[in-house]
This record gives structure tokens, sequence and C-alpha cells, in this order.
């Protein structure tokens, strides 16, 4: 049985299901980063004067900014990696969305060494609430790299098989795919300049 | 993005995503730079959301395509950005406006 | 741009390929058949309103007599939680906690969103299934891992949470380790219900038959819309605030922990600067949306119901759609009436209040709509409809008895008082569970082939709606009397208590009286699963387009592709040769 529209638009909406699915997925996401800047607020807010520090004084602003320059960069091999497959060049895509899980990688191997300097310095989110909400929201922006890289790692691995049998379904899923991405993308372009360097 | 998009289509978006790439890049580097002149806060944090909304805007707007999607994503997202504002500002009545003012 | 094929015609013919034979296990536990996963969610909501109703039993018999030990099944639950029989505050203050933790969040709404927007959704919508079948089976298995971690907290030392539903901090951040396993819990029910909501609302838009446009859904069809939409907006803060207190009680670190907080004499170990209240802003963010979701989906069910059995349209039904958007909107602003004691300034609460005054008035165009819906209607007396009648004014009373405790100056002596549990109790449960009982009568046969047994119905009906008022209509005089809620004893070591304590005795007998009105309903549901009177696709004579599939639907739902040709509520219409005009016969087949 198949359901309709999971590839061909529907004419009214003008869009298929995994779009819809996808940009409904990104809002929730919108509202659970959203809650955690919000929680941001409250916990600077209500510190007592003089004590809240500036990032650029307990974190380290050039990695983050190395991090930043890696990001940004993987979403473009991302949106690269669609195109592609849009231009019909399986190969190409390949090498980009292999480019964007390597970024990750990199991502993930500073934020590494970053986390692990702070512990060895004692700087944990026991020690002060604004460590406590930049490990909160790092972290978890951290696990949605870590998931993003896995989709991605399926959809260049595995899932590529949908490419053969079903390139428009494929391409559609690694735009999607391409979406989240993004979105991990744009929560850290927010959350570097309020942790570290305000 | 249509499924009959054509190779002039895509060559002009691929145009944009270097173009968007490198003006990502120097906004980077330009928040980064103002973030050492030390600014008072307010001033700091104006010009830093502004840079980051900018940025943020150009990733939505041309990689995730938004700037030609339809009107059903606008309204789910714009009911998004309501609920946002909401949980990010009214908490903040618990700070400002006490009964022991 | 090139015109597309008619998708759905196209996609049509591929409904007819039949599928292979799946294992006993890929067909009916690891199933993507929205049908299946439907009845999965609706008997796991069923069996957890169940235990929670198990849990509260236990403690209407320590707030009826305060201290005593309970008779042979006492000295089951061990010294740590009932010594000698008898219980400690601890323990009730588990019950509490799990009590509503369980109805609210494994029982209702799985039963209400999970249960019947499964089951019932693609079918009035004309759909083969729901648009995502794979998620449809992970959001049903994250569920049930949610509340296997809810249940398996009872058994770790120091018990389940007992911080109140509510999990307010500090006390929530410093209690054992049941708490940890609650957020956990969360964490998976969350999970759950955000795939759901994405599933819901991409059907909903997607996969709607060919001439079934927006106004001609069944109202049933726009309720879980909305509900899926306040899902999935107002669960993330709560998640992001759950993530949050694990790092309190498991890194140290002080979002809601106070600076200088002392406990037993001691100074805790935090180092403070957090704020409590943001808990409570992020956890009412999504609790209050959440009780619209515990409605929402009543009113869908009830409306359907009310229709089909005045044999009339819906009293406007459009301006009742539009009120479901506002009150859905409006939701997401009103949250902070929970937190009018929490020290806020005159703005704020005007604020809130306001916004929660202007929340009632769609609030009421539904239930007026409903009851004007019933004016010159053929009523006909079945047991989904004698739920649905009872509905009405139970939520009439619980939405009324709301109304003091949403202006703040009202709040100050009805805050936090058995008043409080009497409201809500009677908008979920003479309100919501008697509509969730009329959609289980109302949609049996659909699901079963069968019709529930009518006498059974109503020998269910009856006594349940007279012991649930036992229950809770006492609460609102506790309550004025300044009763507290969430006290172990109910009450009984206050002396300004003195004069309503009986209540708890009158109380308690109440409940059981409610727990043995269900063993009618609990025969009826098992026996006619086999020897219910068989029925054909349209036993009831109802017009939406569920019921132009066999009952019980196969796989596909629909043996030919439906369309809609018109409205959903087409009864009576002057002219026509029967009552009923389903939305699903063209002019030629109801010739025909």
């Amino acid at each position: 049985m198949e359901i309709p529209f999971t590839v061909a638009e529907r004419p009214d909406t003008g869009l298929n299901n995994g779009k819809i699915g996808i940009w409904l997925f990104l809002a929730s996401e919108v509202m659970l980063f959203g809650a955690l800047f919000a929680s941001y607020l409250m916990m600077r807010i209500g510190a007592a004067p003089g004590t809240w520090p500036r990032g650029d004084s307990i974190l380290n602003v050039p990695l983050a900014t190395v991090n930043t320059v890696v990001l940004i960069s993987s979403s473009v091999t991302m949106v690269m990696a669609w195109a592609s497959l849009k231009r019909n060049d399986f190969l190409k895509f390949r090498l980009f969305l292999g480019l964007t899980i390597l970024a990750g990688f990199v991502f993930l191997t500073i934020k590494f060494f970053e986390y692990s300097a702070k512990f060895h310095h004692g700087l944990l989110p026991s020690k002060n609430t604004f460590l406590a909400i930049y490990f909160t929201l790092t972290g978890l922006h951290g696990l949605h790299v870590i998931g993003g890289m896995a989709i991605n790692a399926y959809l260049w691995g595995p899932g590529a098989k949908l490419w053969k049998t079903d390139p428009e379904h494929f391409t559609n899923r690694v735009e999607n795919s391409g979406l989240f991405w993004h979105f991990v993308d744009l929560v850290w372009i927010f959350l570097f300049p309020v942790l570290y360097l305000l | 993005m249509g499924d009959h998009a054509n190779h002039a289509d895509i060559d002009r978006q691929v145009r944009t995503y270097i173009v968007v790439f490198v003006t990502l890049m120097a906004l980077t580097f330009i928040t980064v730079a103002i973030s050492r002149l030390h600014l008072p806060i307010p001033v700091a944090v104006t010009i830093a959301l502004a840079v980051a909304t900018i940025k943020g805007g150009l990733v939505a707007s041309y990689f995730m395509h938004l700037i030609s999607e339809r009107k059903l994503i606008y309204w789910v997202l714009g009911l998004t950005v309501s609920c946002f504002i909401a949980v990010l500002l009214l908490p903040l009545g618990s700070h400002f406006d006490l009964i022991h003012n | 741009m090139a015109t597309l094929e008619t998708a759905p015609a196209h996609e049509a013919e591929h409904e007819h390929a039949g599928h292979e034979h799946l294992g006993f296990w890929r067909q009916y536990v690891f199933s993507t058949d929205h049908k299946v996963i439907g009845i999965q969610y609706a008997v796991t909501g069923l069996l957890f309103l169940f235990f929670g109703f198990c849990l509260v039993m236990l403690m209407r018999w320590q707030l009826a007599y305060p201290g005593r030990a309970l008779p042979w099944l006492g000295k089951l639950f061990g010294e740590d939680r009932m010594p000698g029989g008898s219980m400690l505050p601890e323990f009730y203050n588990q019950l509490g906690a799990m009590h509503g933790t369980i109805m609210v969040f494994m029982g209702v709404v799985p039963l209400a969103v999970g249960g019947f927007g499964n089951f019932v959704l693609p079918l009035q919508i004309g759909a083969p299934d729901m648009a995502f079948p794979k998620i449809n089976l992970a959001s049903y298995w994250s569920y049930f891992l949610g509340g296997v971690t809810m249940l398996a907290s009872f058994f770790v030392p120091g018990g389940a949470a007992q911080s109140g539903w509510t999990s307010y901090a500090p006390l929530s951040v410093i209690a054992g380790q049941g708490q940890t396993m609650w957020l956990f819990g969360m964490i998976f029910l969350i999970t759950s219900s955000l795939l759901g909501s994405i599933n819901f609302i991409v059907t909903t838009v997607q996969l709607r038959a060919p001439g079934l446009s927006w106004f001609r859904l069944p109202f049933f069809v726009w309720a879980q819309l909305v509900t899926s939409f306040l899902l999935l907006l107002a669960f993330p803060p709560l998640e992001a605030a759950g993530v949050m207190q694990l790092m309190d009680r498991l890194a140290g670190s002080s979002f809601f922990m106070p600076s200088g907080l002392v406990v037993s004499g001691q100074a805790a170990p935090y180092t403070g600067g957090g704020n409590p209240l943001l808990w409570q802003h992020l956890f009412w963010f999504l609790a209050h949306p959440e009780v619209y979701v515990l409605i929402l989906p009543a009113f869908g069910i009830v409306s359907e119901v009310i229709a089909n059995n005045t044999r009339k349209p819906l009293f406007g039904y459009k301006l009742m759609v539009y009120s479901l958007w506002f009150l859905g909107f409006m939701s997401f602003v009103v949250w902070a009436h929970h937190m009018f004691f929490t020290g806020m300034g005159t703005t704020m609460a005007a604020f809130f209040q306001t916004t929660t005054m202007i929340i009632s008035i769609p609030s009421v165009v539904l239930l007026s709509s409903l009851l004007l819906s019933l004016w010159g209607g053929s009523i006909r007396f079945t047991t989904p409809m004698l739920f649905a009648l009872a509905f009405l004014p139970m939520f009439g009373i619980g939405g009324l008895t709301g109304l003091p405790l949403g202006l703040s100056a009202a709040d100050i002596p009805l805050h936090d008082t058995y008043y409080v549990i009497g409201h809500f109790h009677y908008v979920v449960a003479p309100g919501t569970l008697f509509a969730l009982f009329a959609g289980i009568y109302y949609w049996f046969p659909k699901a079963t082939g069968r019709k529930m047994n009518e006498f059974l119905g109503k020998l269910h009906f009856w006594p349940s709606l007279v012991f649930i008022n036992g229950v809770f209509m006492p609460m609102f005089i506790q309550g004025f009397a300044g009763v507290s809620r969430r006290l172990y004893d109910g009450g009984a070591s206050y002396d300004f208590a003195k004069g309503v304590i009986h209540w708890n005795v009158f109380m308690s007998i109440s409940a059981w009286g409610l727990a043995l009105a269900q063993i009618p309903f609990i025969i009826n549901f098992f026996m006619s699963i086999r020897r219910g009177e068989k029925v054909g696709d349209n036993p009831w004579e109802a017009t939406t387009l569920e019921w132009a599939a066999p009952s019980p639907p196969p796989h596909g739902n629909f043996v030919t592709a439906p369309e809609a040709y018109r409205g959903p509520y087409e009864y009576s219409v002057p002219g026509h040769p029967t009552d009923f005009t389903p939305q699903f016969l063209s002019a030629t087949q109801q010739a025909g």
C-alpha cells in the first residue's frame, strides 16, 4: 500500500509529506532551543551584579570561531550534496556529503578538546550557572550534531540504495536531512556569540 | 526546488550558495572582531544578535530554501516564532515585575 | 510549470496491491498499520488509566481513614511504604505524584490522541494510513518505554517520584532516584508525542481524500489537528526543563537551585544562583496547553456523537473551528495563572488574568454550540450519546469552576486547595473520560465489526455519572473551607477542616461505587469482541468517511478509494428519503 504524496507534491499545498514533516520537526526544535535560550536569559539576569563572566574570559573564542567556520562550511557542502543529486551527479553527492560528515567530526573533536580542558581546570556545570547553561546548550547542540551525522552517514552508505530505485525520493531525503543539518548550523550561529562573545 | 528544476536553475542556486558562504565567513570574522572591542553590554548584545540574525537569515533563506517555500511552511514557522517569543519574554516578568517592587 | 498528473488517482491503483503475509510479530506487535497502533495505544492507555485509578483508591483509603492500616493488602506494600499496613506520608506523596503523571501522560492523552486519533483520523479523511507509518510505530514504542520506566520507578530505593506531577524545584532536585526515572520517562513520553503530532499534522494536510476540503472535515479531525500543534510546540520547553533538572540532579548544576538553600538544617550542596520559578515557567508552558490537549479530542468525539445522534448538523460548525484555533493560540499565553502566588507583581498578574478570561470565550462557544446542536434534534439515547450528553454539563461545571481560579484575587483563598482538585477533575474525569467512553462505544463497531451491549452500557453509564459526582463535588466544599491539596491525611490535623473532613469518607465510598460501575464496561468490552451483535459498515447511519470502510477495515482501509461529495453532517436534509446523506456517496450512488 502506497502513501500518496510521499514523493509527488500535493497540488494544493505544493509540498510532499517529508518536507512538511521535517519543517514541523524543526519547529519543535526551535521551541526546544528557545526554552534553553530563555533559561540563559533568566540565569544571566538573575545572577548577582558583576558575577556573570564575559564569555571570552572563560571560553576559548579562537577554537569556537574555527568551529563556526567548520559548521558554516559543512552547511555549504550539505546543500552542494543535494544540488549534485539534482544534477544527477552521484559521485559528487558522495563527495560533498562525505565532507559534511567529516566537518561534523572536526566540530565534535574540537568540542571534545574544549570540554576536556574545562573539566581539567575544574570548570564544571556545578561551578556556576554560566557554565551550567554553557554545557547544557552546547551539549544538547552536540547531540544534535551527532544525530545529523548519523542520518547523513546512513544516506551516504546503506540509504543510498534508494538512488537507484527512486532517485527523486532519495534526493528529497537528502534535502530533508540537509534542512536538519542547516538548523544545527543555525543554532550554533546564535549559540556562538551569545555564549562566547557576550 | 520542484522536481522539474533544470540545470540552469541549479547552477544559479550554486552560485548563490557560494556568495552566501563568503558573506557568512565575513560576518563571522566581523562579529568576533567587534567582540574584542569590549563595547558596553547593551551595544554589544544588539550588534551580536543583529549579526547573528542576518547570518541565520541567510542560512534559512538560501541553504534551507525558505525564501522560495510554500505558504503552509511560512504559517507553521510564524506560529512557532510567536510561541518562541512567548517562552523567551514572558518568564522575564518573574524578574522584572515582583510584588515587592 | 509542467502539469502533474493527479497524484491520488495514480496512486490509488497501488492500493489494491496485496501486501505479503506478515508474521505474528510484524502484524500485531510491531505493526505499521494505524489501526493496530491505535488499538495498542488505546489498550495500553486504558490499562494505565486502571493503574492510575488503583493508585488513587489507595490514597482514598488513607484520606477517609488517615493512619488506619489497610486490611489484607496493606502488608503487601512492605515496611518502607506501609509499615503494619499503615501508609507513610512519603508513599502517599508517591501515589499522588504518580497518579497525576500516569493519568495525564500515560492514560488520557495516549487514549484520546494516540488511540482515537490514530484509529479514526486516517479513516475519517479517507486515507489508507498515516503519512509516516514507521514513525507511528516508533511513537507507540517510545510511549511504551516511557510507561515502563515510570512503572519501574516504584521499585527503586526511595520509591517513585514524590514531588507532585508538577515536580517543582528545589524539592524535586533533592528528591530520591525515582525523580530521575520520572525525568527519563518524560523524555520518552515527550518523544513519542512529538513523533505522533508530526504524523497527525502531515496526514491531515496531505492525505485528505479528493473533495474533502478543509470545511468539509469532521470536527473530530480539526480537534486532533489543533491538539497536535499544541503538543508539537508546547512539549519541547518541558523537555528542555527536564534536561536541566537532570543536570541539577546528576551534574550538580543550579538551574533551579536558589542561593543559600538549607535542607534539614544543612546548607544544600549547590552553588546556587538558579531560579526555581524557571522550572515553573517551563513546566506550565507545556502543562497549560496540555489541559487543552486533554479536552480538545473530547470535544471532537462528543461533536461526532452528538451530530450522529441528533440527526442534525452541528450548530455553528465554522465558528467552532475558528474557536478551536483561537483557543489553541491563546493557550500558549495563559500559563502563569498557575503561578499567581509566586510573588509576581500586578502587571504580570493582570496580563495572565486577562488572557485567561479571554480564553474562556472560545471554550464557551464550543460548549454552547454543542448544547444548541441538541435543539430540535431527534435524539437517540444510545450509550455513546448518554456519555456525550453528560459531558456537556460536567464540562460546564469544570469550566465554570475554573473562572475564579483564573482571577488572581479570587484565586487567593482557592489556590492549592481541594477546590482546584475538584475543578480539574471535573473537566478531565466526567469531562474527557466520559467523552472517551462515548468514543469507545461509538467506534467499537468500526474497529471490531460488532456492537457493544446497550443494556450493559447503560448499567455502566448511570452509576458512573452518580458516583463520579459523589467523588468530586464535595471537593469544592472542602476547598472553600480551606483544605489544602496534597495533604497526606486529607486535612485531618487542621482544626479549620473539622467541619468538612467527613466528606472524605463520602468521597471514598463514592470512589468505590465508581470502581464497581466500571465492571459492566469491562465485561461488555471483552464479551462484545466475540459475542457482540454483528454489524455492517455503517451501523449508526452516520455521514463521515470512516463509515464507508468495512467493519473492521482491512489493511489499506477502503475497498475503493473514497471521495467526499458534501459536508460532514448532512443529516435530515429536506426532501431526502433517509435522514442522513453520507459524505462519501455521490448523487448517483445515493439514488441507486
